[in-house]
């Protein structure tokens, strides 16, 4: 059995003269967290529409489980769980009526399977109550309870922590784990949150433009970044014309909120510590820097200049 | 599929939008009802049966529930299409609109089963609204101005006894639903271009309404594309009022207004299956 759980092949979507997403090839393999990352209009959500049948691809196709999208049509979905973007639900129905219309498509659901599953997301006690009552928060965890219904062994997510606090957006993010972890459930992920690929994902594809710009796996991609070091620091610039002497730390640069920037390998902070310390400079922190987020910015920006001569 | 029409059959009757038309209905009817009989039923002795009086020998109660049954049908079957509109043009657009198919259509059901499923239960509903306004028109009219035999006054004059009367209403009520059936289909239709839900009603009426318009006028060209028309069968119904029935004529009615609705749930698919869910 093939280990690529899911493939786009040359999946291109045009409208009219707008072309939203361009000859895409990802593969996303067994028990992955796929990040899917791009910019806000990059075409993340055509493509996820593409590889859900929500939208048909005007050329390509879509692999899953090894089944054509194209020959298979909804049937490639068996196995797969999704919340495109902000989920909907019927608002004029309790989220057990929703759990048990939506989840019972394929087959029926009993009604403790359903409150097994809305207990695991925390909305047991409102199980009752009209869906049009739910807070955002709470719409989004009724979205994933209804893809844990399904047991699915493919998760597809499209920006699901938007809209939440910090405290949903943790619980998301654990959950993914849990489910990648202990379910070795695959999961695709996409989002323009850098931080948030970064701290979940294994692979990644970043995309811009329609096109693939760079995909590989996160833990690669970190290294190619540039690394920067934040120092915080009293009499910064003393502390910057110090630097400036030296020409391992020409880059350094005032940060906007006064501490400095410096281009640097990890490996050298306790160096540079030491010899700021040693030049009598009281060092309050040397922070690394998300070499992602760096890393994503050039390649869009240097995309930019590259699309827009 | 039993299962996909019962989850679209709660998530129809659930709603209270479904209820605006039986709720219309059910304050018009029984409202007209009491003016007929405070007063009313008087105006149509004065104006109808002292025209017969002159050539004919009334006996009876003619203007009973009967007659008023068969009033009511002639003069609402325009309106129903209103309320029948509201439902139906939600179906699919509704949907659309709320977002919902994000999660309706992600799952390995196709969509021409999701889409049968929503005709059948618009046609439920159409039906229950149909004989729901017949049932009501007919009960309170009997309850209130008695039975007797039926006088028709279309192509002549015609008395048709009463113990026909409970077959025939039935029958015209069956060819009423099938009329309004092909009014939903065209909603159906229209919803599933669109994720307005407002859209599909406007789009409806306008249709019924400038089709109306072009079988009323008298001109070569209209009545020429008269046939093509489906509200040019709306008044099946009432052919089996006529004396003799004719029955070839109704069967005919019956195949073309089938037809119609056919061709318009067939075009939903068709269009509906290739759509990108852009909501």
């Amino acid at each position: 059995m093939t280990d690529i759980i899911l493939r786009t092949i040359n999946l291109t979507k045009r409208y009219k003269n707008r072309l939203a997403v361009d000859h895409l090839n990802i593969e996303v393999r067994r028990g992955e967290i796929f990040g899917f990352l791009g910019p806000n209009g990059a075409g993340k959500s055509t493509t996820i529409r593409m590889i859900l049948h929500l939208i048909f691809p005007t050329e390509g196709d879509v692999e899953i489980f090894g089944a054509s999208m194209k020959e298979a049509g909804h049937r490639a979905l068996e196995r797969v769980g999704a919340v495109v973007e902000k989920p909907a639900f019927y608002g004029h129905l309790s989220a057990l009526r929703n759990m048990e219309i939506l989840g019972g498509l394929q087959k029926p659901v009993t009604r403790p399977r359903i409150m097994n599953y809305l207990e695991r997301v925390g909305l047991a006690d409102r199980a009752s109550d009209p869906v049009k009552t739910y807070s955002h928060g709470m719409n989004q965890r009724l979205g994933l309870a209804l893809i844990l219904l399904k047991e699915p062994q493919l998760i597809i997510l499209d920006e699901p922590t938007t809209g939440l606090d910090p405290q949903g957006m943790k619980e998301v993010r654990e959950l993914i784990l849990e489910l990648s972890r202990e379910r070795g459930v695959t999961v695709l992920l996409s989002s323009h949150l850098l931080y948030e690929v970064e701290m979940i994902a294994t692979q990644m594809a970043i995309i811009h433009h329609g096109k693939l710009r760079v995909g590989g796996s996160v833990q690669d991609l970190l290294k190619k970044g540039p690394s920067e070091v934040l120092i915080k620091i009293d009499r910064p610039a003393e502390a910057m014309q110090f630097l400036k002497t030296n020409e391992s730390y020409r880059s350094a640069r005032i940060h906007s909120d006064g501490g400095i920037n410096v281009e640097l390998d990890q490996d050298r902070i306790p160096e540079l510590n030491r010899q700021l310390v040693n030049a009598g400079f009281n060092v309050n922190a040397l922070v690394p820097q998300r070499s992602l987020e760096n890393y994503f910015l050039n390649l869009i920006e240097g995309h930019e200049g590259a699309d827009n001569p | 599929m039993i299962h996909l029409i019962w989850f679209e059959m709660i998530k129809t009757f659930t709603r209270w939008r479904t209820y605006i038309g039986f709720i219309a209905f059910g304050i018009i009817v029984p409202m007209v009802v009491i003016g007929l009989k405070l007063g009313g039923q008087n105006s149509f002795k004065r104006s109808l049966l002292s025209l017969l009086q002159n050539d004919f020998i009334i006996g009876g109660n003619v203007l009973n529930g009967w007659f008023f049954g068969f009033f009511f049908m002639g003069a609402l079957w325009v309106h129903v299409p209103i309320v029948l509109t509201i439902v139906a043009g939600d179906q699919i657009a509704g949907e659309g609109n709320a977002g919902t198919f994000r999660f309706l259509l992600t799952h390995s059901v196709s969509r021409t089963r999701i889409i049968a499923a929503k005709f059948i239960v618009t046609l439920i509903y159409t039906a229950v609204m149909v004989l729901f306004i017949g049932g009501l028109t007919i009960g309170l009219s009997l309850w209130a101005f008695g039975g007797g035999d039926l006088l028709v006054i279309r192509k002549g004059i015609l008395v048709i006894q009463e113990t026909r009367l409970p077959y025939l209403f039935l029958m015209a009520y069956g060819l009423a639903t099938l009329a309004m059936f092909v009014v939903s289909s065209l909603c159906f239709l229209f919803s599933a271009f669109t994720d307005n839900p407002i859209g599909p009603i406007i789009a409806t009426m306008a249709v019924i309404i400038v089709s109306i318009i072009i079988i009323s006028l008298p001109f070569d060209l209209f009545q020429s594309v008269r046939p093509y028309l489906f509200v040019n069968y709306f008044d099946a119904w009432q052919k089996v009022f006529d004396d003799p029935v004719p029955w070839d004529i109704i069967r005919m009615n019956i195949i073309i207004l089938a037809g119609f609705m056919i061709t318009f749930f067939l075009a939903a698919v068709v269009y509906f299956s290739r759509k990108d869910i852009l909501s």
